[in-house]
């Protein structure tokens, strides 16, 4: 999580590009490149998009690279090399921000995370309970209709399968929320907080969460970043910016040097 | 305190033609086990459902009587109130796990009544420990098979030692051996823990020996209430178990419900079937024997494996170089353990899967009926599915009985191209009463007779009884047995009917008809 806030908090290029390659690496030393790899490719056409989108809309910089005259409703339409760059930042923060979620969902036990929310809020966790159970039933239901109706046609048809889950996904949601009820959830209030012991690797990827953090604050703080996006785009690439890359691939990945205790 | 007490309840569904329970009155005391038995439709869900404060707090619908389930009346308390005192379990295990791990699955209703941390960790050990499915905790309950979804959600039901458990088809999703087993454990809880438990189930001869007490239900009332015995003295046909049929074709005045007491009905003609004369196994009837003599040196097989393997990335291959052929018309039953590759095997020769080495050799089309029938509905009108649906054309598929949607799914697979060399069934009969049952074997018998090969996946040695000539056992993802019919299913242990157990599998006796005119040939061969 703190990775995809520090994407959020870096616009240099390059340190967008570390915490990227800190995610697919701390993904990879997690068992989850794969969940992370396929998100990070699904995410790429959005990073796209958003980097034209930035490109069309943006009235600033210099450099025009592109006069498109004038669009009813929109005004001049004039593309700037500054605006295509700045774009590039936002969709490259964009994919970076969408791998941290997932190697989030991929790390993190959700039903801690249900429970911390049932503990908050009572609400919110029969909807995230009903939500995270009811769409692996779902997809159950998916693919088993789509099985059985290549056993009928060869091909399923994707639109009546999809339009027969939809159809039955109150039913289901109201088997999973009979279920919720009769598990007696909501019967007594909130459950208690759990004591778990902090194993050595919960302090390291702590440590890291606190490091990585206190770096992002510190570069901000400092203006060690040297990123200028408008009017002409200016991204320094001196010691500093190479240390800051240098101390984020660190500072993510050393939790992993110790597997002891790790199955 | 009376552990269960409905007094003259009656309810019916929202929108409903008629009431699901009528005038029911019942008390179920602490430490009983009663079985609920009733054709499909009889109510014996809803009652589950009243009992467990489901109706009418979530369902709605119009309620009347007086429901107190472990002493807390189900008018004033909810569902998640009940579940301090009353365990549930459903039919589909799919839509019974909430949580990601099965370790937080047990955990969850121990956390939801505010238990300590110690407490839940306590309870989730031994909830495992009770249903041996220790060994799942760390695993993602999205990875479970049916079978072992059961036995978690069924570990749910359980760990906060409620004084009632509710539940309804447990054993349906499971092999003989495991649904013996959980009964075994239910037996368990109820003579230690003192747990009353109220059981639905179809397979009443699963789960008579470990019952004190039967309930029948017909249309939404109390048709009996009684023991085991008293039951099977009193059953119609279609709720009789096979043992009590046995006798009564046999003409012998008792009506067991059990094994055990058939045998001690039986005794005298039993011992003189096993008193090595062979006189009256002789004049048995072998209609099945010869049958699959008949058809295994004759025509070329319509499907076939050979050395099929089917292998997955991660994990034990799942058939490992199975060798199988069905001739036309052939009527084959496969057996074996949750998890034994019956349905791989079934979507191999259905072309829905491919073997990762071996071939698949098929002359014609073979139709496969998949584990759910309602999944072959895509619209909200069965005649928008199904051509000649009949009277059940403007139905919705889920208002459509269990039973009647598999006939409807079974004709829907069978005309859905140019007809089939051979059908696949993937265990029909889950969930289904005896009638609906007997009346799928009537039409396999005739599309095996019409010289289509049929291939029936089933847990329900009785089912298979009924129609099938040829069993193969599936263990280790290969056959182990592979003979007639009543070789397989008359000397196992687990896949057994209960006539084979009476009569020790003597003169390929499967089913109650058979067996009681073995009995009649012995009794007149012997004098």
């Amino acid at each position: 999580m703190t990775l995809g806030l520090v994407a959020l908090s870096f616009e240099h290029p390059l340190l967008v590009t570390a915490v990227l390659a800190a995610v697919f690496a701390a993904a990879v030393a997690a068992h989850a490149g794969r969940h992370v790899g396929r998100a990070v490719l699904w995410a790429l056409p959005f990073g796209a998009a958003i980097a034209v989108v930035n490109a069309l809309v943006t009235r600033e910089g210099l450099t025009v690279v592109f006069r498109g005259g004038t669009v009813p409703g929109l005004g001049r339409l004039d593309i700037t090399a500054e605006a295509l760059a700045y774009g590039g930042v936002l969709g490259l923060r964009a994919v970076a921000m969408i791998g941290a979620a997932a190697l989030f969902t991929a790390t993190v036990d959700a039903d801690e995370l249900l429970r911390a929310l049932r503990r908050r809020s009572l609400r919110a966790g029969v909807t995230a309970a009903l939500a995270t159970r009811l769409v692996p039933v779902l997809a159950r239901d998916g693919r088993r209709l789509a099985d059985a109706q290549r056993t009928l046609t060869g091909a399923p048809p994707r639109l009546g399968v999809l339009r027969a889950v939809t159809a039955g996904a109150l039913d289901r949601a109201t088997d999973v929320a009979a279920t919720l009820e009769v598990r007696g959830f909501g019967a007594s209030g909130r459950p208690q907080r759990r004591r778990r012991p902090v194993s050595r690797h919960d302090l390291a990827f702590g440590a890291s969460a606190l490091g990585l953090a206190t770096l992002a604050v510190a570069a901000g703080i400092g203006g060690w970043e040297g990123f200028e996006a408008y009017p002409r785009t200016a991204a320094a690439l001196g010691p500093p910016q190479l240390a800051i890359a240098a101390a984020l691939a660190v500072c993510a990945l050393l939790p992993f040097a110790d597997r002891r205790g790790i199955a | 305190m009376t552990a269960l007490a409905l007094d003259g309840v009656t309810y019916a569904y929202p929108g409903a033609a008629g009431p699901s329970l009528r005038e029911v009155s019942l008390a179920v005391e602490p430490g009983e086990f009663v079985v609920l038995a009733g054709a499909s439709g009889s109510g014996k869900s809803t009652l589950l459902r009243a009992a467990a404060g489901l109706v009418p707090h979530f369902h709605g619908g119009t309620f009347a009587g007086r429901l107190a389930c472990g002493g807390l009346d189900t008018r004033e308390h909810g569902p998640a109130e009940l579940s301090a005192v009353a365990g549930t379990l459903f039919q589909d295990p799919e839509t019974q796990v909430v949580m990601g791990t099965v370790r937080s699955e047990l955990a969850f209703p121990l956390e939801n009544r505010g238990w300590s941390a110690a407490a839940v960790a306590r309870g989730v050990e031994e909830a495992a420990l009770a249903l041996g499915i220790a060994a799942l905790l760390d695993r993602s309950t999205h990875d479970l098979s049916g079978g072992e979804l059961q036995r978690v959600a069924l570990g749910a039901a359980l760990a906060g030692r409620p004084r009632v458990l509710l539940l309804d088809e447990p054993t349906s999703q499971l092999d003989p051996v495991a649904g013996d087993e959980l009964l075994g454990v239910l037996r368990r809880i109820n003579e230690e823990w003192g747990t009353a438990v109220l059981l639905a189930e179809h397979r009443l001869e699963r789960c008579l020996p470990a019952a004190d007490r039967v309930v029948a239900l017909h249309e939404g009332a109390i048709a009996f209430d009684g023991s085991p015995a008293a039951f099977a003295a009193w059953a119609p046909p279609e709720l009789q178990p096979p043992v009590t049929r046995l006798c009564a074709l046999a003409g012998v005045a008792e009506r067991p419900a059990t094994v055990k007491a058939a045998r001690t009905a039986l005794a005298g003609r039993i011992a003189a079937l096993a008193g090595n004369d062979t006189r009256a196994t002789d004049a048995a009837p072998e209609r099945r024997v010869r049958g699959w003599r008949r058809r295994a040196a004759g025509p070329d097989p319509v499907v076939a494996l050979r050395r099929a393997w089917y292998e997955v990335a991660s994990g034990p291959a799942i058939l490992r170089g199975v060798d199988l052929a069905l001739a036309p018309g052939e009527a084959v039953a496969l057996l074996g353990r949750n998890g034994a590759g019956k349905s791989t095997l079934l979507r191999l020769l259905a072309g829905l899967l491919e073997p990762t080495r071996g071939n698949v050799m098929r002359a014609g089309r073979v139709a496969l009926l998949l584990q759910n029938p309602g999944d072959y509905f895509l619209h909200d009108r069965v005649g928008d599915d199904v051509e000649n649906a009949g009277a059940l054309a403007d139905r919705h598929p889920r208002d459509v009985s269990g039973g009647e949607r598999q006939r409807l799914a079974l004709e829907l697979v069978l005309s859905a191209g140019e007809p089939p060399v051979a059908v696949c069934l993937d265990e029909p009969t889950r969930g289904m009463d005896r009638g609906h049952g007997a009346r799928l074997a009537a039409r396999l018998r005739d599309l095996a007779a019409g010289g289509t090969a049929v291939l029936v996946a089933t847990h329900d040695a009785e089912f298979a009884a009924a129609w099938a000539e040829r069993a193969i056992l599936l263990g280790d993802g290969r056959p182990v047995a592979d003979a007639p019919t009543a070789d397989v299913l008359g000397g196992g242990w687990y896949f057994a009917t209960q006539t084979a157990r009476v009569l020790g599998g003597a003169g390929g006796a499967l089913d109650p008809e058979s067996g009681a005119a073995l009995l009649r040939v012995a009794e007149e061969v012997l004098g």
